[in-house]
């Protein structure tokens, strides 16, 4: 499966970091700019603004039409080549990114949006939001996942509902969507994010890899429908 | 909204943007002209406005982070409840994370309503000293999305510095949605002439908050916002049954200590992961009187009440740089 992962959030950007690409530099060729690889095989292509920064310190200070345009090339200057999925990693909001992304993508048809909230109210209220953003712009919600949703003491196994529970699913019952599932706090997978190492290469029988899986499954059931 | 006219096309980058006049967006605009020939860049009368009207507000600070989701609103409106339990201070909580707004549930106050009178709007009291402004306030329903670009958010945050009637304020917090963007521009733009006392800037221990934590203090020295120093939310977390302490959200990296140290920054403390502080935002209801004795709680005290003496501090400091330099200058 070629993945390509297109990083919108310019202000932002974490997925360099988490996929490990350190800077490398952003070439062109012929078709335009040529995705950073994740892996030898050229099975993940990345794009991101993380890759055209000379300092990783520097801050983005743009307004929202600076932020369109760029958005505008990593959707149609970027030489992806064939890819299976393009996934867009979003800001929080329903502002310049996501209008961006939606208004660049349209030709190319966009098959759905994962809404990401942790179990409290005050998340699930702007997941509420996004509903309405998605259902304005047409845009299909493949289903919810409910993340930080409880965390097992690595000392008592006791679990505790730091951020409160079930909420993501109360919300994709009270909203019609389809809850894709609930994934734990797991402080491997932060500690192996921020280390940039693979999860789930490193831990295939944690939980957390289940309860991931089962959603990656779901959501390309969904697309294969 | 003056930066977007009203019959301004759908793209239009707002009348001070650099493009203003010069985009693609701008051809059959009738105001092209006017805003190519940067007839429309001439400084925003709304800053002096809104100079004249926050004339009557002390202390005016932002709350910032890089990242989401790091505990912003949730600090912004434990910050403003610490200060109003001071019944002789008058605190006012502006709330301009236009497509997020948290801080009325937060704060208890979902499903109320701005009025309108003759001074402006009128903020939402939850205390009698107490006032909060969000447009929160002003949708209908907790469905409503606001998507709006950014020269319609710009808008809508100056009408909230100059139209709102927030009288004699003590201390003016604003909580901001994450990141370095309009929301953020706007505020420093429109406060340049009423002036801002500093930034208090939220992070996790991890390196993917600090990474945007560090363009956040980027930020703000581009813009020349002193930082008032880095607050580390869910640091650690004491399991209940067993009381281990946990890194849910491993420092890897140093957590905020360490970077704080290379930018010569004040750490202003470290608050731990309490399942009690979501559920008291979720409810609307302030942690501090709710679990007083929580160490988080315990953690948040400590950070706020310093405070009061770090800003002192900062004016004093200032106040002797100004007049050291009038001495030297003389």
């Amino acid at each position: 499966c070629a993945v390509g992962i297109l990083d919108v959030d310019l202000c932002g950007p974490s997925i360099p970091r988490m996929l490990s690409v350190g800077k490398p530099e952003v070439h062109q060729c012929d078709a335009g700019w040529v995705p950073v690889y994740a892996d030898p095989q050229q099975k993940l292509a990345i794009m991101s603004i993380g890759f055209l920064l000379e300092d990783s310190d520097e801050a983005v200070i743009w307004r929202g039409p600076k932020k369109t345009a760029l958005i505008g090339q990593f959707v149609s200057d970027v030489a992806w080549g064939e890819l299976d999925i393009l996934l867009v990693d979003t800001p929080p909001g329903t502002s310049d990114e996501h209008l961006a992304v939606l208004e660049n993508l349209r030709k190319h048809r966009v098959d759905g949006a994962v809404l990401v909230t942790t179990p409290q109210a005050v998340s699930t209220g702007d997941v509420r939001r996004e509903i309405t953003f998605c259902k304005k712009t047409a845009v299909k919600i493949l289903g919810i996942v409910e993340n930080m949703s409880g965390f097992v003491c690595p000392h008592c196994s006791e679990c505790s509902n730091v951020f409160s529970k079930g909420g993501g699913e109360e919300l994709a019952k009270l909203t019609g969507s389809v809850f894709l599932g609930s994934v734990p706090l797991d402080p491997l997978l932060t500690a192996t994010l921020e280390e940039g190492r693979d999860f789930l290469q490193a831990f295939p029988e944690s939980s957390t890899y289940t309860a991931i899986s089962q959603i990656v499954n779901t959501v390309l059931s969904s697309l294969d429908a | 909204m003056a930066d977007v006219p009203n019959d301004a096309p759908e793209h239009c980058p707002g009348t001070s943007s650099d493009q203003a006049g010069k985009s693609s967006a701008c051809q059959g605009c009738p105001n092209q002209n006017i805003c190519a020939s940067g007839a429309a860049k001439a400084p925003d009368p709304a800053i002096e406005e809104i100079r004249q009207k926050l004339t009557s507000v002390k202390h005016k600070i932002l709350v910032l982070s890089g990242k989401g989701g790091v505990g912003k609103s949730t600090f912004s409106a434990h910050l403003s409840h610490a200060l109003a339990s001071d019944d002789s201070k008058e605190i006012a909580l502006l709330d301009v994370d236009i497509c997020g707004p948290s801080i009325p549930k937060i704060m208890g106050l979902e499903g109320e309503q701005v009025h309108q009178s003759g001074s402006g709007w009128s903020p939402v009291y939850v205390e009698d000293n107490l006032a909060v402004m969000s447009i929160g306030f002003l949708l209908s329903s907790p469905d409503d999305a606001v998507i709006w670009r950014g020269p319609k958010k710009n808008g809508m945050i100056k009408q909230f510095l100059r139209d709102v009637d927030w009288g004699e304020v003590d201390y003016l917090i604003v909580d901001t949605p994450p990141g370095t963007s309009d929301e953020h521009l706007s505020i420093v733009q429109y406060l340049s002439g009423a002036g801002i006392d500093g930034a208090v800037i939220i992070t996790t221990p991890q390196e993917v908050s600090l990474q945007d934590v560090r363009k956040e203090i980027r930020f703000c020295k581009k813009v020349k916002i002193p930082v008032i120093g880095v607050i580390e939310n869910m640091s650690g977390f004491v399991c209940p049954k067993c009381k281990n302490t946990s890194q849910i959200f491993p420092p890897t990296t140093g957590g905020a200590q360490r970077m704080c140290e290379e930018l010569n920054l004040p750490l202003l403390g470290r608050v731990p992961l309490d399942p009690r502080i979501g559920r008291s935002c979720d409810e609307g209801r302030s942690f501090l009187t709710e679990v007083p004795d929580s160490p988080a709680a315990v953690a948040y005290q400590n950070i706020i009440f310093p405070f009061f003496c770090s800003l002192k501090t900062l004016h004093l400091v200032y106040f002797s740089l100004f007049i050291y330099t009038d001495v030297i200058s003389h």
